[in-house]
């Protein structure tokens, strides 16, 4: 030991070394190094809030400033996974409440938190700053009352999308007045009116304050004060955009704006009147995020506000920018990254707007740093998603919706998987994909032998045999997440690849082929894996062993195998090899 | 519920002389068409018809005919499902829950007339209060179907017994309907992925941009959706549905797993499944209702507005068992109820008869003997059946008249129920 570097050195050096992949490398080398790194982690990701539990993380890594972590699966987001399932923030909570008094940050995504696990966290920790809650759900607006109250340093406070059961605007009101910390508020998916003296009175009092994100309810006319209040803001998220046209309105608007010599992102824009939109259009030149997802706003208008933000990077916006609008798009926004196009109507027979697969090929060719995609559209063909591949090899991310379930090529009515082939055949850095439309197993076939570097596959409705899942479980080096559902895969493929799921953050199968002796064996077989059969049948046991389940979700852990919040309708292989459920 | 009034006038209160047959006497007609009727559809009367069915008021499932014509070739045990000794729970119960559909009458208004055409075969229960006047001649006894049905209304738990093809059968029956097709087209749970945040955005988008948009769009409102004793919420998306209707298959569908419950090898319940004291508890509590939580933070009985107006107005769903609904319900039947629930505590007697003459006409309490039983030895046990009661409710109003007498005597208050 008198060759080696002085711990306080080594953790020097360490503290450089900010990526988790790279920290988790350097704890690997010997056991001195493991001790001195888990001393200084300060900063943690868990991707799967089941994979591990709070004891351990407290044993090994004593002295956490931030936590991030995720709960439900993906899927959840659109109602496969049943309400109760689990994810609560809670133990959590209350675990490092005692472990770390000093921590700092907390980020969920998709967990079940409480007003109870809110109030402690605003009374547990003294130095508390950061909260941001995505998707997540099961708290009023009294916990975020406690938040204000309590958190005496508290910089973000942040609600992206979350389910909030919006009891009264008044918890904005209970941010002391010695509170000037701010530099992030996002409360746009709150319904309910909040006092509007106490908002301005706490952007006027908050000069560090970067990001505002607005909910519907404050109207348009009050949201020049709030902007004259922070010319310093660099995103702006506006409530209701939509007011009497008056012209006093407009200039004090326009004034506002003008001012915000920093604003980098727009977005909110609920219900908009057009003829306020160039209000905004001082500062458009300098916006490099744009989310227009929730704005109705016509063709013509959003190709107006589009063209003159030259520096765009991110566009959202919903499908009536049109086939017409994203031409305009790839014109004059040649900095383009990221573009997601959402549904206005996509429960509607017929498609109520002209956006077709066109727009796509259009963006693709003329913005060359396109990378990220998330597309919804009525109709898609071979030659389109070729034409794509060809133009973007170096798409990250793609998404693609076809509104209709296995909606084969409009052009030829064949499956679509020479398109989809395409696409991983060119983008080589393809690291997401989403499929959609008529697709059998030969697009799988393509996947596993080209997406080396995709780690999460979201398939629906596609696929013939087993052989498409054994394609893709075997093919793809890095998958991280496979998601399915509505596949006739069976057990063959999974049990055949089940080393491979160790290797992998999680797999969901719902509606698809798999049985329960599939599943039993597949538990039995590999230890470390947890294996839910979601059934809300009944047990499993009363149905014979080749019964298909309704869903499963397998995913790799180190904590016991039997958690403590399962509900009914889950279960997971007991140690005597037989399934039982709490 | 007029005729049901009516049956309370009639046997006036406590302390008339009852004449516990003299239903006979109102129901002396139907009961021969009970009889002859019960005949032809001995051959229906098998596990399926233990199925207790959610339905709004005046709505019938459109599946159920199907689903019992196809059952009828599904071999199932047949054994007593009720034993020959009433239990006073029972009648309680019987008698809480004439209550709680008391306040059914005005849904039929609201009904899109879609029962009229569904009632064609498959409509039970109506002889008693005979509104909707449907034939009995025609009407299939449903066997063990747990309904009241004041004024054609309805009130019951679907079980699953439908296996999975059975319900695929179904459905490919339901889809030639063609008022069902889009609504079908929509139903795939989760498709397009879009989070519920969004939908729910979209919907009021959509309302306040109509220049934008041309036609009304649909976004999606999903609710969620809890039963008493169910261990799960679901979520469902009230803008799939157009009607009550579909909105009650539906949650039919959704929650039919958890009532009558295990599924055999085939997805029918097996014998050993439905054990007496299941089928005792099902029973008892069995009158399932659908309530909703409105704006104001009201819990409604679901049925009495518009579709239009409950789902502008819907925050949650919730399915409750019918006992515990008494008390609820819209504004305008609001002390009706109440009303009723008193009467009936101060006054059970004539409900017990209420309960009784229901008993009579439900083939749900008349114990199942298979095909081959002769007719007389039906007979014979519905009258030993009936006698049974008869010597239960005399006891029954002994102790009431006690009690009675002890308030007004002995002034002794506490027997009083609170106002």
């Amino acid at each position: 030991m008198a060759y080696s570097f002085p711990e306080e050195v080594l953790e020097h050096v360490f503290s450089f070394l900010s990526l988790a992949r790279d920290r988790n490398a350097v704890s690997l080398v010997c056991k001195s190094w493991y001790e001195i790194e888990r001393w200084c982690r300060h900063r943690i990701f868990v991707g799967n809030c089941y994979a591990v539990s709070p004891e351990i993380v407290i044993r090994r890594f004593p002295e956490l400033r931030a936590v991030e972590m995720k709960g439900k699966p993906h899927f959840a987001d659109f109602n496969l996974v049943p309400e109760g399932w689990g994810a609560y923030a809670y133990p959590w909570i209350a675990a490092m409440a005692e472990a770390y008094p000093f921590l700092e940050e907390i980020k969920l995504k998709r967990m079940v938190v409480t007003d109870e696990s809110l109030e402690l966290i605003s009374k547990s920790y003294k130095n508390f700053k950061v909260l941001v809650l995505t998707s997540c759900e099961g708290f009023t607006t009294d916990g975020l009352a406690s938040i204000a109250a309590n958190c005496r340093h508290l910089r973000e406070l942040d609600l992206r999308e979350s389910e909030v059961e919006d009891l009264s605007g008044h918890w904005l009101s209970h941010f002391p007045d010695s509170c000037t910390s701010l530099v992030s508020l996002n409360m746009s998916c709150l319904g309910s009116e909040v006092s509007f003296s106490s908002l301005e009175r706490l952007v006027a009092r908050s000069p560090n304050l970067r990001t505002l994100r607005l909910n519907r309810a404050v109207p348009l006319e009050k949201l020049a004060n709030l902007v004259r209040h922070a010319p310093q803001l660099v995103e702006l998220g506006t409530g209701a955009y939509s007011s009497e046209i008056r012209s006093d309105t407009f200039s004090s608007l326009a004034d506002a704006f003008s001012a915000c010599k920093q604003l980098k992102a727009l977005s909110g824009f609920w219900d908009v009147v057009p003829s306020y939109l160039p209000a905004v259009y001082s500062v458009c030149s300098g916006i490099t995020s744009l989310n227009l997802s929730y704005a109705a706003i016509p063709s013509s208008d959003l190709v107006k506000l589009i063209s003159q933000c030259q520096n765009l990077q991110r566009l959202w916006v919903l499908d009536y920018i049109e086939d017409s609008g994203l031409e305009a798009l790839a014109a004059s926004c040649k900095d383009l990254q990221e573009l997601r196009v959402f549904p206005s109507d996509p429960f509607g027979a017929e498609p109520n707007v002209s956006l077709t697969e066109q727009g796509l090929v259009s963006v693709s060719e003329g913005c060359p740093k396109l990378e990220s995609v998330l597309y919804f559209c009525r109709q898609m063909s071979n030659a389109a998603l070729i034409a794509i591949a060809r133009n973007r090899p170096n798409f990250i991310r793609f998404r693609l919706c076809i509104i209709e379930p296995q909606a084969a090529d409009y052009l030829t009515l064949e499956p679509l998987d020479a398109g989809f082939g395409a696409i991983v055949e060119n983008c080589k850095e393809l690291r997401r994909l989403s499929m959609s439309g008529l697709l059998t197993d030969r697009v799988f076939k393509y996947i596993g032998t080209h997406a080396k570097k995709l780690e999460m596959l979201s398939i629906a409705f596609a696929g013939e045999s087993d052989l498409g899942l054994h394609h893709v479980l075997s093919g793809c080096d890095s998958l991280r997440k496979l998601e399915i559902r509505d596949c006739p895969f069976g057990d063959k493929a999974v049990l055949a690849n089940a080393a491979k799921l160790d290797t992998m953050r999680s797999l969901w199968m719902s509606s698809c082929s798999v049985s329960f002796g599939a599943c039993k064996l597949l538990a039995q077989k590999m230890p470390r894996l947890n294996v839910e059969v979601i059934d809300e049948r009944g047990p499993p046991d009363s149905r014979p062993e080749s019964c298909v389940v309704e869903r499963v979700y397998v995913y790799r852990t180190v904590a016991s195998r039997q958690r403590l919040d399962m509900p009914d309708f889950v279960w997971t292989l007991d140690e005597d090899s037989s399934m039982r459920y709490s | 519920m007029a005729s049901a009034s009516d049956c309370i006038s009639q046997t006036g209160p406590g302390l008339k002389e009852r004449n516990y047959f003299g239903f006979s006497d109102c129901s002396s007609v139907d009961r021969s068409t009970v009889s002859s009727a019960h005949l032809e559809s001995k051959n229906n009367m098998n596990m399926k018809a233990t199925e207790l069915r959610l339905g709004l008021p005046g709505s019938q499932s459109p599946e159920r005919d199907s689903d019992f014509s196809l059952l009828n070739s599904v071999k199932l045990d047949e054994k007593p499902l009720f034993p020959l000794a009433p239990s006073k729970d029972r009648i309680c119960t019987l008698s809480q829950k004439t209550v709680a559909s008391g306040n059914k009458r005005g849904f039929d208004d609201t009904v899109d007339g879609f029962s009229e055409s569904k009632t064609t075969n498959f409509s039970e229960g109506n002889w008693m209060f005979n509104a909707t006047g449907s034939d009995p001649g025609q009407a299939k006894l449903a066997g063990n179907v747990i309904s009241i049905r004041p004024s054609g209304t309805q009130l019951a738990i679907k079980s699953e017994v439908p296996a999975k093809t059975l319900q695929e059968s179904t459905n490919k029956i339901i889809g030639t309907n063609t008022a069902n097709a889009p609504a079908a087209k929509a139903q795939v749970v989760g498709w397009p992925p879009i989070r519920s945040f969004r939908k729910n955005s979209l919907v009021t988008t959509s309302k306040t941009n109509d220049e934008v948009d041309g036609k009304p769009g649909p976004g999606a409102l999903f609710v969620k959706v809890s039963m008493d004793g169910a261990p799960y919420l679901r979520k469902v998306d009230l803008r799939m549905y157009s009607a009550y209707k579909e909105l009650s298959s539906a949650l039919e569908k959704m929650f039919s797993c958890f009532t009558i419950g295990q599924c055999g090898p085939q997805g029918a319940p097996t014998r050993k499944m439905l054990s007496e004291s299941k089928l005792r508890d099902l029973l008892h509590g069995s009158e399932y209702v659908l309530t909703y939580e409105d704006k104001d933070g009201d819990w409604m009985l679901v049925g009495d507005v518009p579709w239009e107006m409950f789902i502008a107005s819907c925050k949650k769903l919730k399915i409750m068992k019918g006992s515990d609904a008494i008390g609820l319900g819209s504004s305008s039947y609001q002390v009706l109820l109440h009303f009723k629930a008193k009467k009936s505590l101060m006054y059970p007697c004539f409900v017990w008869d209420l309960a009784v003459y229901q008993c009579f006409y439900k083939e749900s309490f008349r114990p199942d003997y298979g095909s081959d039983v002769p007719e007389c030895f039906v007979l014979m046990s519905d009258i030993s059946f009936i006698c049974l009661l008869a010597f239960s409710c005399v006891f029954l109003e002994c102790l009431l008249r006690l009690r009675l007498y002890l308030l007004f005597i002995l002034n002794l208050d506490f027997l009083v129920e609170a106002q």
